[in-house]
């Protein structure tokens, strides 16, 4: 035993002198295996998180959202239908909400502009998302103008900043108080956006919703799940366009494994050839030559995997921004909660290391079985 | 060990059209602690019949015995276990290993064996010495010069502590006076026990009185065997 572990050390020993005599060779291999596996991995991490992230965003969504339609678009709320609706067993909350969109011409950007009773901000006051806070420059504190509907500024002061866990839809939101919120928008007293209700149990949601439009027939119910199927498909379009970054980058891997696997050079054979001339067997051969494969390939493993991984959750991603962005208008700067999914980093290991083991170890098994004796000549 | 060849044949790409024999039917018996020196002209299967006494090849057909072990039906893992406990080797083109030290070189052989670290350490560091080489150990192999790169490869060969040295044409790189250097190696290898078996066409080298007898092949066959005394 203490033997066979004496001769694995010996064969690493020989192997890396090995790599260290072709420097240049090598580290360039190391180089491009690392950068195929730091593209795949961020890929992977990046599209997890988002969907984590996103999940984070609905979990704190209302499960129904009350619309009124009048000629089949979305109209004004009257605040009589929050008595209207009444009583409806399940339903544990109810409430009018008020929000809109502003368009920023100094920035050019949208602001999606809420009223937020429960902050408590005074008539001057309001909350801005962190992405408004970087464009425009603000800090608690600093004061922000906004045109009203009627031609008139109104200035406010920056009383908080948001920093929110998941900046992904906070980042272009504008909170003030409800009075501040109509005279700048225009809504009169008596008028919501919409209507939220909270329901206690999931099962009855499609339930209650079923006996809103009968009590309302002018009002549409959007339910989360209708939602979460919405955001589903939006990031699924995303996902396509990073599956073709990431087929892209398993074509490299493919066509870097297989140029590998076809270049055994002279030199290389040369030498197996001398190796079991002078006593390895072709066992010993594939080992030593195992270990190579294998110290390339975990390093590589582990550096691009590191660097993806501070990539994505250190990094917000940056080079992914084109991806991001169109998602708020404002690019949100995209701190996901840093995670390590087992599964997935066994799925990337073995679709980088296993096909490079096998792409290399075939010509070299190929190259080991011949006889010995050609070193002869 | 006393090797013992009855009736050796090679025959290369059997049933092709470029059918080639190699050997022809060759009985021949390499007493142990002697040096013995195949001569021939080129072609005439010294290589071949050298290679397959060292177990890096095997006879299309005839019996090779290596003391009491019949070896020509060996399959290839107890060739190798033989080849290496056995056989040291000795190449025309040296064959060290480009990029590593000389030192790494001469260990190599030892590796597949785990022999432990120190005892393999201070084995290849007297060799080295008594090479006397021990100044190079660290350089690269290909810093070497010829004669330099020879003794590299005689370590590398003795390192397993071989009862058998193999050297085929060990002389065809070498000018004369590096090849009576080496005649003077072979006769210490010799002095110290070991068998030694030398291919040639070199007259320093059948013609040196280190030589204890010289079998001279024609076509794959044995022309003459003459013991020198
Ligand atoms: N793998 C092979 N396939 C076909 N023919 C071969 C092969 N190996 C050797 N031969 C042939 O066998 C013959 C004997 O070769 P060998 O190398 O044993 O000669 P040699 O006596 O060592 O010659 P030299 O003195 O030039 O080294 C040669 O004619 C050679 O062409
Ligand atoms: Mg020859």
């Amino acid at each position: 035993m203490t033997k066979f572990i004496r001769k694995q050390r010996y064969l690493i020993d020989f192997t890396l002198s090995s790599l260290l005599r072709r420097k240049t060779k090598n580290l360039g291999l190391l180089l491009v295996y690392t950068l195929i596996v730091f593209i795949l991995a961020s890929v992977m991490l990046f599209t997890h998180a988002l969907r984590s992230e996103a999940g984070i965003i609905l979990q704190e969504s209302p499960e129904i959202i009350l619309q009124r339609m009048v000629a089949g678009r979305h109209a004004l709320m009257p605040a009589e239908y929050l008595e209207k609706i009444g009583r409806v067993r399940g339903v544990v909350r109810k409430e009018g909400r008020l929000w809109g969109y502003f368009y920023d011409y100094a920035t050019k950007s949208n602001y999606t502009m809420m009223a937020a009773p429960d902050k408590g901000l005074s008539n001057s006051e309001v909350i801005i998302g962190a992405g408004i806070a970087r464009v425009r420059w603000l800090g608690i504190g600093d004061f922000i103008s906004f045109n009203s509907f009627d031609g008139k500024t109104y200035t406010f002061e920056v009383k908080e900043i948001l920093d929110s866990e998941s900046e992904l839809v906070s980042s272009d939101l504008v909170l003030m108080s409800e009075t501040a919120w109509r005279t700048t928008l225009g809504v009169p007293e008596g008028y919501f956006t919409d209507i939220v209700l909270s329901v206690r149990n999931p099962r009855e949601v499609s339930k209650i919703a079923g006996k809103l439009t009968l009590k309302l027939p002018d009002t549409r119910p959007i339910l989360r799940d209708e939602i979460l199927r919405t955001y589903d498909s939006v990031f699924a379009w995303r996902q396509g366009i990073t599956f073709v970054l990431l087929a892209g980058a398993v074509l490299a891997f493919v066509i870097f494994a297989w140029d590998k696997a076809s270049g055994l050079s002279a030199e290389e054979k040369r030498e197996i050839g001398i190796l079991k001339a002078v006593g390895w067997e072709t066992g010993d051969v594939l080992h030593m030559k195992f270990w190579e494969g294998g110290i390339i390939s975990l390093s590589a493993f582990m550096l691009g995997y590191l660097a993806a991984y501070v990539h994505v959750f250190y990094g917000s991603a940056v080079l992914f921004e084109p991806v991001l962005k169109g998602w708020a208008v404002l690019y949100p700067e995209f701190h996901p909660v840093p995670f390590i999914d087992g599964m997935q980093v066994a799925t990337l290991f073995f679709f980088t290391v296993f096909p490079y083991t096998v792409a290399t170890i075939i010509p070299i098994w190929r190259a080991s079985i011949t006889d010995p004796d050609t070193v002869m000549r | 060990m006393l090797i013992e060849l009855n009736d050796i044949r090679k025959v290369f790409n059997q049933g092709k059209h470029n059918e080639f024999s190699a050997i022809r039917g060759i009985s021949l018996q390499i007493e142990p602690n002697k040096v013995t020196c195949l001569k021939g002209a080129s072609g005439s299967g010294k290589t071949t019949l050298l290679s397959m006494i060292g177990c890096l090849s095997r006879p299309t057909s005839g019996r090779i015995t290596l003391g009491e072990q019949n070896i020509s039906g060996l399959p290839e893992r107890f060739l190798t276990d033989i080849r290496r406990h056995t056989f040291g080797f000795i190449f025309q083109k040296f064959n060290l290993i480009q990029g590593l030290s000389v030192l790494e070189n001469i260990m190599l052989p030892a590796y597949p064996l785990g022999t432990p670290h120190e005892a393999l350490m201070d084995y290849a560091h007297s060799l080295l010495g008594h090479f006397g080489l021990s100044r190079l150990s660290t350089s690269p192999v290909e810093w070497l010069s010829g004669g330099e790169a020879q003794r590299v490869a005689i370590c590398r060969a003795m390192i397993n502590d071989p009862e058998i040295l193999i050297a085929d044409e060990p002389t065809a790189n070498l000018d004369s006076k590096l090849s009576r250097e080496f005649m003077g190696l072979v006769d210490d290898l010799h002095q110290s026990g070991k068998t030694v078996l030398i291919t040639s066409h070199d007259p320093i080298v059948f013609d040196s009185p280190v030589i204890n007898r010289v079998v001279e092949m024609c076509d794959g066959q044995v022309l003459k065997d003459e013991p020198c005394y």
